[in-house]
């Protein structure tokens, strides 16, 4: 665990630096048009384009096409094949609107664990507006969009700094763990649910802490999650980091 | 597979000669004796031999060889599973984790002497007991009804035979005919558990006698999933299932197995299979053992302890603990708090606070599946619900096939987690 960690669920759980005396409430969808240049964003798009097509007629290569992307189910393309993790979170009901493409954008695997998509992400928080606002220019009907999708990130937390820095207790995450084995799989099967034996300890806490904020989906999970303290999350997350028999 | 040992008569004689001091019985090790092999049961077993890895002697009082679920068995009624799929067998508890499997019914339970007797005349003595024997059926509680009918009108609300013989009558029933469900009153096990087995026989139905009708006589006002089931049974049976409920005669029921009639608030229905959930209790042994009041074993929140003797627990459907549905999903949550708490005090462990939780799939259609669930903490009086989510109504089909296959990965997942 360390500092690194901690910047990346820093960047996934708090808004980017905000111009003095921005509203705290601007809504999640028009932060893309009030913070990013689109402009400036079409230069990020050359990191994309192997993949990814966009605009009129943009077809399903590497990735699906990223037309129309605001407002839209993940994993919502017909005829892509979207990784079992993209298709589990899209089935949730994950939405891309701000908050859940800066999440990904800035870290993929964070957000959506297995997904397919090989990008190390794009850390710095205005080239990400910018380049979501450039995404977000390329929705067929943005004026339609919903403002506040239910994913959307809380804009007010008060985390610790030391949060990923906690050193989980691993007989405590044993215990912890029973829990979960009541539906993962201890052999690390993943069918119709996934695997969570030997994640990395970050990969674990940032994911469990997203659930808990509900910016990730699933209900039973940010139930889960939800009444798990930092401390349980770290002793769970030192636990599954060696777990799997 | 062998599980009686003749060692076992060795030490529990030696237990009836320490009883003061169970924790130096003669082979030095603390003993806990598990009546029940089902969720609660066989988790708890596995769990505490797991854990304590060879400090306690885990015994597991269990009649049956080959363990069929409850849960799931909706799902082979309606043609989604094979019944072998629903087996279980405990030879990885004795191979894997070192457990005594004593393949027997226990008879008696002497909580003064603190040992069980099984009715092959063993008796077991015990540092700790976990009592897990599921429901029992209360009798003459349905007029007209007693266990013995159960092979004219079938409960299935056990796995096993039961269930064959309910789907057996299904696919024999005369074209157009009527499948009746007498549904039971508070509180029992599997809230959810007679609606999806009505969506599931819907569905059989469908395929195999599509004008055939289906009754469901419910005293209850309300079920489990209620919006969710009766919008799936509008979607995909529709004009196919009425529901009788309270205002309707629910309360009032009669069945008559020798001419297959159910009567309702005095009018008298024709039906040809009548399946007959009755009103239930804690499993015989809770009673027998004492620890019952009323119909179920009230337990302590905190980790599941009988509240009228501190060497006893009880587990899953036989308990009274609170807000819990008695369900697999719960027993096998509250078995893993009861293990931890007793090897702690055995052995000397980690204690750590109770965490509960419980989640119910149902299927409704083919690939259409809900989900009900709630975490739950210990408080002074019982276990208190702490937050809950439930599917809702007008779900996109996407999402419901994501839920039916997590259910598929829940039963794999638990499973393992009970059987090893």
């Amino acid at each position: 665990m360390g500092w690194r960690g901690f910047l990346l669920l820093a960047g996934l759980i708090f808004a980017p630096a905000l111009p003095a005396g921005a509203d705290a409430f601007v809504p999640p969808d028009a932060r893309a048009e009030t913070f990013g240049d689109a402009d400036r964003g079409a230069g990020f798009w050359t990191q994309c384009k192997g993949c990814h097509e966009i605009g009129a007629g943009a077809r399903i290569r590497i990735g699906p096409p990223l037309s129309g992307l605001f407002g839209r189910r993940a994993g919502a393309v017909a005829g892509f094949a979207y990784s079992k993790s993209m298709a589990r979170m899209g089935a949730d009901g994950l939405t891309w609107n701000w908050g859940t493409l800066d999440a990904y954008v800035e870290n993929p695997k964070a957000l959506v664990s297995g997904t397919r998509m090989a990008y190390r992400g794009l850390k710095d928080p205005q080239d990400r507006a910018d380049l979501i606002a450039f995404l977000r220019s390329h929705s067929d009907r943005p004026q339609d969009i919903p403002e506040a999708a239910p994913t959307a990130r809380r804009l007010e937390l008060d985390l610790p700094a030391d949060l990923l820095a906690l050193q989980g207790d691993p007989a405590w995450g044993e215990y912890l763990a029973a829990e979960c084995q009541t539906c993962h799989r201890r052999d690390g099967s993943d069918q119709g649910i996934p695997s969570i034996t030997q994640w990395p300890v970050e990969d674990f806490v940032i994911a469990m802490h997203a659930y808990k904020r509900k910016l990730r989906p699933h209900p039973v999970m940010q139930m889960m999650a939800g009444r798990l303290s930092d401390e349980e999350i770290a002793a769970l997350a030192a636990y599954f980091a060696t777990s799997g028999e | 597979m062998q599980m009686k040992r003749r060692d076992f008569l060795g030490s529990a004689a030696a237990g009836t000669v320490i009883l003061a001091a169970p924790m130096v019985r003669a082979q030095g090790k603390p003993r806990v004796v598990v009546i029940g092999g089902g969720a609660g049961g066989a988790t708890c077993a596995r769990y505490l031999a797991k854990d304590s890895q060879g400090a306690l002697d885990v015994v597991l009082i269990e009649p049956a060889e080959v363990y069929h679920t409850c849960f799931f068995s909706n799902l082979y009624l309606g043609g989604f599973r094979d019944f072998d799929s629903l087996a279980h067998r405990y030879d990885r508890l004795a191979a894997d984790y070192g457990i005594t499997l004593v393949r027997d019914r226990a008879v008696a339970v002497d909580r003064a002497a603190r040992q069980v007797t099984t009715a092959g005349g063993e008796t077991l003595a015990y540092d700790r007991l976990v009592i897990a024997p599921g429901i029992d059926f209360k009798e003459g509680a349905l007029p007209g009804w007693t266990l013995a009918d159960a092979e004219v009108m079938p409960h299935a609300y056990k796995g096993g035979a039961q269930v064959q013989l309910l789907r057996a009558q299904i696919e024999a029933m005369p074209e157009g005919g009527t499948f009746a469900m007498i549904a039971p009153p508070n509180p029992y096990r599997c809230p959810p558990g007679p609606y999806e087995r009505i969506s599931m026989v819907a569905h059989l139905l469908t395929q195999v006698n599509p004008t055939a009708k289906i009754l469901v006589f419910d005293p209850k006002e309300n079920f489990s999933k209620q919006g969710l089931f009766e919008e799936g049974w509008e979607t995909h049976y529709p004009g196919m299932i009425t529901r009788i409920g309270p205002d309707m005669g629910g309360t009032a029921l009669e069945v008559r197995p020798a001419t297959m009639e159910v009567v309702a608030d005095g009018v008298v229905e024709k039906v040809d299979v009548c399946n007959v959930i009755p009103p239930q209790m804690a499993g015989a042994i809770a009673q027998i053992a004492g620890v019952t009041e009323g119909d179920w074993a009230p337990v302590h929140p905190a980790d599941m302890r009988a509240r009228l003797d501190e060497a006893v627990f009880v587990l899953g459907d036989a308990s009274a603990q609170g807000d819990m549905p008695k369900s697999a999903f719960s027993a096998n949550s509250q078995a893993k708090v009861a293990a931890m708490v007793i090897r702690a005090e055995l052995t000397g462990s980690r204690a750590f606070p109770a965490k509960y939780s419980n989640t119910c799939w149902s299927l409704i259609a083919p690939e259409d599946g809900v989900k009900v669930g709630a975490s739950y903490e210990p408080t002074a009086e019982k276990i208190a619900s702490v937050e809950s989510f439930i599917s809702q109504t007008g779900e996109d089909a996407a999402l419901r096939r994501t839920t039916y296959e997590e259910s598929l990965g829940w039963y794999a997942g638990i499973t393992a987690d009970i059987f090893g």
